[in-house]
C-alpha cells in the first residue's frame, strides 16, 4: 500500500512476531511496519476489530503496539531502533503480562 | 400547551428513574431536562450500587437502600428487555478496602453498628489472606477490607441512556434544553419554560443542584450543596478486579474508574492535580499494578448533598401533587426511585417508610 521515496538514511533490522524487519534510521515503528506491508496492528478491545495507524503523530491512539514488551505504546511515536522487538496487540493490556498474541493470520503483511 | 400525568423537572439519575417508573405504569410523562449548561452529576457519576455504609445513624436509609439493590436486577432487566441498552449490572458484592490498622477498626465499628440499628445483610470483616484471595493483585499495605455481598455496581451512562430511551418507548416526552422559569399552582400544575407552558396534575422537583431554587415554587424545601469529586480513568485493561470497591471499580469493558475524593469548594468542576495525585496514590496503595496503566481520561463532577447526607423525598404541603427527590446515589437508587418511588408518586401518597425523607428534619434549630 505504502511505498518509500527514495531514502539515503541507514537501514536497521528490528524484529516483528519474530520475522525480521528493515527500517530506516530514524522512523518511526509505525512508518516502518506500514512501509513493510503490515495492515493490521492491533484488535480493539471491545468488538476485536482490525486497527492500523491513522492520525500517524500522537493523537488517534490506533496504532498502540507491544514494543519491547510494553503494551499500549503508540508506534507512531516510538522510534525504530535495531533488534527492538514488535508484537501485534489483541484485546485489552494485560497488566500482569504480555498482550494477548495474535493466533490467526488477521494482520498479515499485504 | 400540552398536558401530562406527572412532569419531572431534571433529567439526570433521579429524574429519570422516576419518568421512566411513572410512564410504565401507563402515566403520560413529560421529563425536563435544562441542557449541557447544568451539573449534570449523572455524567460524572462513578457508577457504584453500594449499600454496605449507607445509613448510619438513619436505618430508613439503610433500608431503602437495600430495597434499591434488590430492586435493580428488575430494573435493569425491564430496561434491556425494552431498550436493548445493557446497563452492565454486576452485584458480586464489594470491597471496602481498609488502608491501615486505624481504618480496619473503624470500619468494623460502623459495620457492626449498622447491623445492630438496621439488621445484618452479610457484611463481614476479612483479611489479608482472604482478601488476597478476592483480589490477587492486592497490595502488601492493605490491612484488610469490609465485604458486603449485596453490593454491586453498573454503568451510569447507559443507565442514563437506556431510561430516557425507555421514556420515549412508553410514549412519554423527553424534553431537553428546558431551563423552568416558573411553576404555579391552582389545583393542578403549570410548568412556564419562557414562552412554553406545560401541565400536570403532579410535579417531581428532581433537579440536583437546580433543586434548590424550584422547590420553593411548590412549597418544598431542597437545600442541596455540592461536594465535588474528581475521578480517574485508565486505559481498558484485561480483568484485574472482579468486585466494585468504593475506590476503584472495573468496568464492564474493561476501563479502570478511581475516584472518591471529596472537596467542599462550590460550584467549581476543575481537575487538580494534587487531587489526581491522591487518587493515583492510594489507588496504587491498593493494586500497585495499575503503576503499569496508561491514564485515559480525568474529570471531575458535583455530588448533590443534602446536609445530612441522605435523601429527600416529600410532598409538598401547601402544593399536593408536588414531590422533592434527591440524593447523591443516583446509580444506588435508582432500583428504588423508578420501581417504588414512581409508583407512590402516582398513588399521590409517599408510604409511611419515606417519612424520615422529609427535609423538614433540617429544621431543627441547633442546641
Amino acid at each position: 500500500m505504502f511505498r518509500r521515496l527514495e531514502d539515503p538514511r541507514a537501514e536497521i533490522e528490528f524484529d516483528f512476531e519474530g520475522r525480521a524487519v528493515t527500517a530506516r534510521e530514524g522512523e518511526s515503528v509505525a512508518a516502518a511496519l506500514l512501509a513493510a506491508g503490515l495492515r493490521g496492528f492491533r484488535a480493539t478491545a471491545i468488538s476485536g476489530a482490525s486497527r492500523a495507524p491513522w492520525c500517524m503523530m500522537g493523537v488517534c491512539f490506533d496504532c498502540l503496539m507491544e514494543i519491547d514488551g510494553v503494551a499500549s505504546r503508540q508506534a507512531c511515536m516510538v522510534t525504530v531502533t535495531r533488534g527492538m522487538q514488535v508484537r501485534r496487540q489483541r484485546g485489552a493490556k494485560a497488566l500482569d503480562g504480555a498482550a494477548a498474541p495474535f493466533d490467526d493470520d488477521e494482520g498479515e503483511f499485504a | 400547551m400540552r398536558a401530562y400525568d406527572l412532569i419531572v423537572i431534571g433529567g439526570g439519575l433521579v429524574g429519570g428513574a422516576v419518568a421512566w417508573g411513572a410512564a410504565r405504569l401507563g402515566a403520560s410523562v413529560a421529563l425536563l431536562d435544562e441542557g449541557d449548561v447544568a451539573f449534570r452529576a449523572a455524567r460524572g457519576n462513578f457508577g457504584l450500587v453500594w449499600v454496605q455504609s449507607k445509613g448510619a445513624g438513619m436505618p430508613p436509609y439503610a433500608h431503602w437502600t437495600r430495597r434499591s439493590a434488590e430492586l435493580w436486577p428488575e430494573l435493569a432487566g425491564s430496561l434491556a428487555e425494552a431498550t436493548g441498552v445493557d446497563v452492565a449490572l454486576r452485584q458480586n458484592g464489594g470491597l471496602a478496602f481498609c488502608f491501615s490498622e486505624t481504618e480496619y477498626q473503624a470500619r468494623e465499628d460502623l459495620i457492626a453498628r449498622m447491623h445492630n440499628e438496621s439488621g445484618g445483610i452479610g457484611t463481614r470483616m476479612i483479611g489479608r489472606a482472604e482478601l488476597r484471595a478476592m483480589v490477587p493483585g492486592i497490595g502488601d499495605s492493605i490491612v484488610g477490607a469490609a465485604f458486603c455481598p449485596v453490593d454491586g455496581h453498573a454503568n451510569p451512562l447507559k443507565l442514563l441512556r437506556s431510561l430516557q430511551a425507555g421514556l420515549a418507548g412508553f410514549g412519554g416526552d423527553y424534553l431537553p434544553g428546558r431551563t423552568v422559569d416558573a411553576i404555579d399552582y391552582d389545583g393542578g400544575f403549570t410548568v412556564r419554560v419562557g414562552a412554553e407552558r406545560f401541565l400536570a396534575k403532579r410535579v417531581v422537583i428532581a433537579a440536583g443542584l437546580g433543586s434548590r431554587r424550584l422547590a420553593p415554587m411548590v412549597g418544598l424545601s431542597m437545600p442541596v450543596s455540592p461536594l465535588k469529586g474528581q475521578i480517574v480513568v485508565t486505559e481498558r485493561l484485561a480483568p484485574l478486579l472482579d468486585y466494585a470497591t468504593h475506590v476503584v471499580r472495573q468496568t464492564d469493558e474493561g476501563s479502570v474508574m478511581m475516584g472518591d475524593s471529596q472537596e467542599d469548594v462550590g460550584f467549581d468542576i476543575r481537575t487538580t492535580t494534587p487531587i489526581m495525585r491522591d487518587i493515583a496514590a492510594r489507588n496504587l496503595a491498593a493494586l500497585p499494578a495499575l503503576r503499569d496503566a496508561n491514564v485515559v481520561r480525568v474529570w471531575a463532577a458535583l455530588r448533590v448533598m443534602t446536609p445530612d447526607g441522605c435523601p429527600i423525598y416529600e410532598q409538598s404541603a401547601t402544593h399536593p401533587g408536588a414531590f422533592s427527590a434527591t440524593c447523591h446515589s443516583g446509580v444506588t437508587l435508582a432500583g428504588a426511585h423508578a420501581l417504588a418511588l414512581a409508583p407512590a408518586v402516582m398513588a399521590d401518597e409517599l408510604p409511611a417508610s419515606l417519612a424520615a425523607f422529609n427535609a423538614g428534619r433540617f429544621d431543627v434549630p441547633p442546641a
